[in-house]
């Protein structure tokens, strides 16, 4: 089944607080962060306490993705070899700007999985945050089988663009746009960049209302009180579910009867209309609006 | 015989066979204007004099409320004038004490208290208690259980001092002031009117003394003996906070709406329920999602109980709470809301919680949404007696409405930093499991075995009921098992249940 990724939240890997129980609220994804949000002094610490969590603290189903500090620094090899012997499912590259740097995080990780016999285990994620980057970025998705997405780093993006964040967002109309276009083409997800303002929570809705439209996956969250927007925001509405259920009913019976043609209501259903009803189910599962049973 | 002078004999004769003399006319009317003679009302006297008429005598019971929770100046500034006085070997006997109190530790060592009976203790005064420092045992009783010990004799009262926010020369006293010269305002004084009724003598201590009459007044003047005048009863920043305030813990916020779930599909929550809550972040915030769902469905409460919050306030204005019953005003706005609006009513703890009144109001509340320091796999909860052994907190009404409310939430996160808050047995039993229905962590909710068709109802609705067990399981796998206290030979603290019963005795702890 399809995984949802509607929410990626943030966590610093230097504080065992927050990575202890960041579960509890239900993100889809929980990424612990090596990277920026942890001092040079701390990153050894922060690696040694990022791969006792993963080890030790039963996530659940949530899927966990750690940030790890770029190859070109002293710490990302060590962050790969710690992540992935405890078992990530997602090493998320930061800074990314081209295919190659993408082959060269794959070659580490290989190198892990072959020595503790776990090949092909761990998957990678993309954080696009420079131009070069959006120009590079469906080379970047399409750069290894073990991509599972890409996302936005918006604050990087916009000092390397020589600007800054608005309200409306502007400034970041074209990455955001080409970043779902690449993921499309190559068949994977697309996350969108973080918003800090947690005190402006309407902003925060009306952003994630637009990124829904331009075809996002999900949102990078810094903060458990985002997660109820993003979900409410991507969970369909009852006209929609209602409409996917005789969709998928429709695809149901035509298989029943072994045809090709799937019809509803005398119309013909389309492929794309059919993918999207999928989504559908699968959102409303997910916002416990629909069981197994409802289908 | 048609005058008085002719029926001179028969009036002898009546007053005899009634044992009552015969009228001598020896009124003096007063011509003073009324405004002008409260001033030199009989009950107006300094403390000291309160003190000396009261009578109060070496090893009698003193008691005081704790509606100034941390701003309050009543205890000290009296305890410290006995103390000057030359008293020994009282009885304190506070609705609550706290941080504010930790003066006392002096007047214990020097043998002026040598008995203390509260709900809760906190701070140094909290942690010498628990070390030992005295010699007898301090009784912890709950609100309802303090009103009943009260009203029963079993606490018997010989002189309350209560503070009040305004009150006249007789006594007329409020936990509110209408005057221009308001300095403290506590809203309701619920734990101090069983003090003022049943005590032999009582004596208002206030800081804004008004003119007669003082209404509508909370404590009666036929209660009043004495009525002295100070500068400060507390410190109005630390009595109450100012306004709502949401709490932005994403934990609080998980658990509310947890709560909030529990209670809206309980079976509960319908047209005419009534409600209690606490004043923690999570009681408050759930309080929010309550009030979201009843706009939805449009379903309206008859009554909130107990400590009563700005939220309850604003639903009440709402027109979604029909009445406000109020033993404790939590913060400012509720305060202003008692003096303000018709049907918030102030109560008494026995009104409000006793067990020996089948009136009371707990009886017919229908949810009560509480807190705990701990619970255990028997539904047992503990609010008294930190995990570390030392005592730091108040039974409050918590056994009260737990016992007679129809459903009893207990929210609890599963861990504070590294102590588990779900244990196997609780450091000191305060509610008993047999009263407690639900218990919200963040890792899942428990269901009292007792309520099986409650746990169904949840699950039906999709929320994550948990075996109480598994919720001990998960707090042991992820911090260890916690090293036993060390607890001494000795008692330092008995905790009475709400029926005069003994429910715990609280060792001292050793470092």
């Amino acid at each position: 089944m399809e995984r949802l990724r509607r929410t990626m939240m943030f966590v610093p890997g230097n504080n065992p607080g927050m990575m202890a129980d960041a579960h509890i609220y239900g993100p889809d994804s929980i990424m612990l962060d090596l990277e920026d949000s942890v001092s040079m002094m701390e990153k050894d610490t922060a690696r040694l306490l990022v791969y006792n969590a993963l080890k030790t603290i039963d996530y659940g189903d949530t899927e966990m993705v750690v940030r790890i500090n770029p190859l070109n620094t002293p710490y990302g090899k060590k962050d790969i070899e710690a992540v992935v012997k405890a078992g990530v499912h997602v090493v998320r590259m930061p800074k990314t700007e081209t295919a190659d740097e993408v082959r060269e995080v794959e070659a580490e990780i290989e190198k892990v999985e072959r020595e503790i016999g776990a090949e092909g285990r761990t998957r990678i994620m993309a954080a696009i945050e420079s131009a070069l980057g959006v120009v590079n970025a469906y080379d970047i998705a399409i750069s290894s089988p073990r991509m599972m997405g890409i996302a936005l780093g918006a604050e990087d993006y916009c000092a390397n663009l020589k600007t800054q964040r608005s309200k409306e967002g502007d400034e970041l109309r074209l990455a955001r746009e080409t970043i779902v276009v690449a993921a499309r083409a190559a068949g994977i997800d697309a996350l969108d960049t973080v918003f800090s303002n947690l005190n402006d929570m309407e902003t925060f809705r009306r952003e994630v209302e637009y990124i829904k439209t331009l075809g996002f996956d999900g949102k990078s969250i810094i903060n458990p009180r985002q997660i109820e927007v993003v979900n409410e925001v991507f969970t369909p509405t009852e006209k929609d579910i209602e409409k996917a259920k005789a969709i998928v009913a429709a695809i149901k019976e035509a298989e029943k009867k072994g045809s090709g043609v799937i019809a509803l209501n005398g119309k013909m259903i389309d492929r794309p209309v059919v993918i999207r009803a999928e989504r559908t189910i699968t959102l409303a599962k997910a916002a416990g609006l629909l069981t197994e049973e409802d289908i | 015989m048609n005058t008085l002078k002719e029926r001179q004999k028969d009036i002898q004769t009546a007053a005899e066979m009634l044992g009552k003399p015969v009228y001598a006319d020896e009124v003096t009317k007063i011509p003073a204007p009324r405004r002008e003679l409260q001033h030199s009302s009989p009950k107006l006297v300094s403390l000291e004099e309160a003190i000396r008429m009261s009578g109060l005598k070496d090893g009698m019971t003193i008691s005081f409320h704790h509606h100034f929770r941390g701003g309050d100046k009543v205890v000290n500034l009296v305890v410290d004038k006995l103390a000057d006085m030359g008293y020994k070997n009282l009885h304190l006997a506070a609705s609550s004490l706290s941080d504010v109190h930790a003066p006392l530790l002096r007047h214990i060592k020097s043998g002026v208290v040598t008995r203390i009976s509260t709900s809760g203790l906190r701070g140094e005064l909290a942690q010498a208690i628990s070390e030992g420092i005295m010699e007898e045992p301090v009784i912890f009783r709950s609100h309802g259980g303090r009103g009943a010990a009260i009203a029963n004799g079993d606490l018997h009262i010989d002189v309350a001092f209560l503070g009040a926010s305004s009150c006249d020369a007789l006594g007329n006293a409020c936990g509110y002031s209408r005057s221009e010269n308001a300095k403290s305002i506590c809203g309701s004084l619920g734990y101090a009117l069983p003090d003022a009724r049943f005590a032999d003598k009582v004596v208002i201590l206030t800081d804004d003394l008004v003119d007669y009459p003082n209404t509508p007044n909370s404590i009666s003047e036929s209660d009043v003996d004495f009525v002295v005048e100070v500068d400060s009863v507390g410190d109005s920043s630390k009595i109450a906070s100012g306004a709502i305030r949401d709490t932005k813990n994403p934990r609080d916020i998980l658990l509310a709406q947890q709560a909030a779930k529990v209670i809206i599909n309980s079976g509960y929550f319908r047209d005419g329920f009534s409600i209690q809550t606490g004043s923690g972040g999570a009681s408050l915030a759930a309080v929010k999602f309550i009030r979201e769902e009843m706009l939805r469905r449009g379903i309206k409460a008859s009554y909130a109980l107990g400590g009563i919050t700005a939220h309850m306030v604003k639903l009440h204005e709402e027109g979604l709470i029909d009445r406000l019953i109020d033993v404790q005003s939590f913060d400012r706005v509720a305060a202003e809301s008692l003096r303000d609006n018709k049907m918030h009513k102030e109560v008494s703890s026995c009104e409000y919680a006793s067990a020996e009144e089948p009136g009371s109001a707990v009886h017919y509340l229908d949810i009560v949404i509480l807190s705990a320091l701990e619970a255990d796999v028997n539904f047992n909860v503990n609010v008294l007696v930190g995990s570390d052994g030392v005592i730091r907190g108040a039974i409050g009404g918590h056994p009260d409405t737990a016992a007679d409310s129809a459903l009893s939430i207990i929210v609890c996160p599963l861990l504070r930093g590294r102590i588990p808050c779900v244990v196997d047995e609780v450091t000191t039993l305060i509610t008993p499991g047999s009263t407690v229905d639900v218990i919200v962590t963040e890792y899942g909710i428990a269901v009292n075995p007792r309520r099986h068709e409650l746990a169904e109802r949840l699950a039906q609705a999709g929320l994550k009921v948990v075996d109480i067990k598994d919720l001990r399981d998960k707090a042991l796998s992820i911090i260890g098992s916690p090293a036993p206290l060390s607890f001494g030979d000795k008692t330092v603290g008995v905790v009475m249940n709400r029926d005069g019963s003994v429910m715990d005795v609280i060792k001292n702890i050793i470092d």
